[in-house]
């Protein structure tokens, strides 16, 4: 069974057909030709295919294609303004906070919904809030740095 | 496969019992899409349940709350009144998953899910918890210890599913707790976890226990000889060695990776012992 989804992504109006079985993470891959979320594990606990979806922050691989219909979707392709990266982004590139590369788009995304919730967090609550996301080069300590760093940009201070 | 979503809980259950071939409920799909990509089952239908606008929200009456079973479990952390009446309920399902997972699963699913180790079911025991079931024949409210019957199976029948959990209102001075052990801090499946439900009377003596266990039989137990143990009490020492041997003797678990029988029925009167103190003090206790 196919499925015609009309849905919005990062603002902009978007339609795709797509089985009625595929994950919305496949469907914003191969359909939408979004291919920022990557798909790690396929079962949730890696988090390199988090997006927004109606607000939330979510697993992709674990979201229908289906279920998007009438909902809002943010992608990290929607993160920087143009040129304009977002300061998280800066932060990553300045603080090494990656290697490979394959978890980044999720560990953004995450850390973006974090500090929209809580603008100053502390490491731990951090740590805690990035647990869905996993880094396998590395480790994490990097990444925390570049995410306090980008809250305190953020937070003007 | 076919994909429906339905908007009322009427139309959701005449799919279900007229479903020709395997079919599955979906509320956040954060154990039912790991099943399907892992090739475990292979659904005809899916019916999902998160446009029935009733099954979407948290309703607070002058007798219970009620929890739509395609309510996240962030959305009930967000909840102030409701982690204010049971704080151990929501804070068993903040523990389920990563954020990512939070924003999707349900303490419905993991009902459902039926697995031994789910991390709101032993506080949704202790609390009294019950599900309203809709089918073909109409709604039925059971104990939500009585949905699981063994792992992955459940007492529901062709055409039911549960539209909602409700939790009873609360007397003055009650307090509950829910603790689970897992050997990293976030992300993991319980190895033996513990949830407990406590009323006092006005000079701070247990009037009311519930004590539930998980991951050590093949469902939940509640477990009432340790809450005869501490009732009538001040939650004193030998009260609480009396609730753990009690819960220790409950436990019928099995060796696996995560633990061995000797260790999970250890940790379990730990576990509830623990417990029992944090509700004690939520309940305001002295």
């Amino acid at each position: 069974m196919s499925v015609k989804v009309s849905t919005t992504i990062n603002g902009d109006k978007t339609e795709f057909v797509c089985e009625a079985d595929e994950s919305l993470l496949d469907a914003l891959r191969n359909r939408v030709g979004l291919t920022g979320a990557k798909e790690g594990c396929g079962t949730g606990d890696c988090g390199a295919c988090s997006i927004m979806l109606d607000g939330r922050l979510v697993c992709s691989c674990l979201v229908l294609g289906a279920e998007a219909e009438g909902r809002r979707i943010a992608t990290i392709e929607g993160m920087a303004h143009g040129d304009k990266l977002h300061p998280l982004q800066n932060k990553f590139i300045e603080y090494a906070a990656l290697q490979c590369g394959i978890c980044t788009p999720g560990f953004l995304i995450a850390a973006r919904d974090l500090l929209e919730r809580k603008s100053n967090p502390t490491e731990e609550e951090i740590r805690f809030g990035l647990a869905g996301n996993l880094c396998r080069c590395t480790g994490y300590d990097k990444i925390v740095r570049a995410v306090q760093a980008a809250a305190k940009e953020m937070r003007g201070a | 496969m076919h994909y429906e979503a339905p908007d009322t809980t009427k139309a959701a259950v005449a799919l279900l019992a007229k479903a020709k071939g395997s079919a599955y409920v979906l509320a956040g799909g954060s154990d039912l899409l790991v099943r399907m990509r892992g090739g475990y089952i292979e659904p005809d239908l899916v019916v999902d349940i998160k446009r029935i606008k009733a099954m979407r929200e948290v309703r607070k009456s002058a007798s219970c709350f009620t929890i739509g079973a395609a309510v996240s479990c962030a959305e009930l952390g967000e909840n102030a009144a409701l982690k204010k009446a049971w704080p151990g309920v929501v804070e068993a399902a903040n523990l389920i998953g990563s954020k990512q997972i939070q924003g999707r699963c349900t303490i419905t699913g993991n009902l459902c899910n039926a697995s031994p180790a789910a991390d709101s079911v032993p506080a949704m025991v202790a609390a009294g918890a019950k599900a309203v079931i809709a089918g073909p024949k109409g709604k039925r409210t059971i104990p939500v210890g009585q949905v699981a019957t063994a792992p992955g199976k459940t007492s529901l029948k062709k055409g039911e599913l549960i539209e909602a959990i409700l939790l009873p209102k609360r007397p003055p001075r009650s307090g509950d707790a829910y603790l689970r052990f897992i050997p990293r801090t976030e992300m993991d499946i319980a190895v033996v976890s513990a949830g407990v439900n406590l009323v006092l009377d006005s000079k701070c003596i247990v009037k009311d226990a519930h004590v539930a266990l998980g991951a050590v039989a093949p469902t939940v137990v509640l477990v009432p000889d340790a809450a005869k143990a501490i009732i009538g009490t001040k939650l004193d020492g030998a009260a609480l060695d009396k609730l753990g041997a009690a819960c220790s003797a409950a436990c019928r678990p099995i060796d696996d990776k995560r633990g061995t029988i000797e260790y999970r029925t250890k940790v379990a009167a730990v576990l509830a012992k623990r417990a029992a103190k944090i509700a004690y003090s939520r309940a305001g206790g002295k």
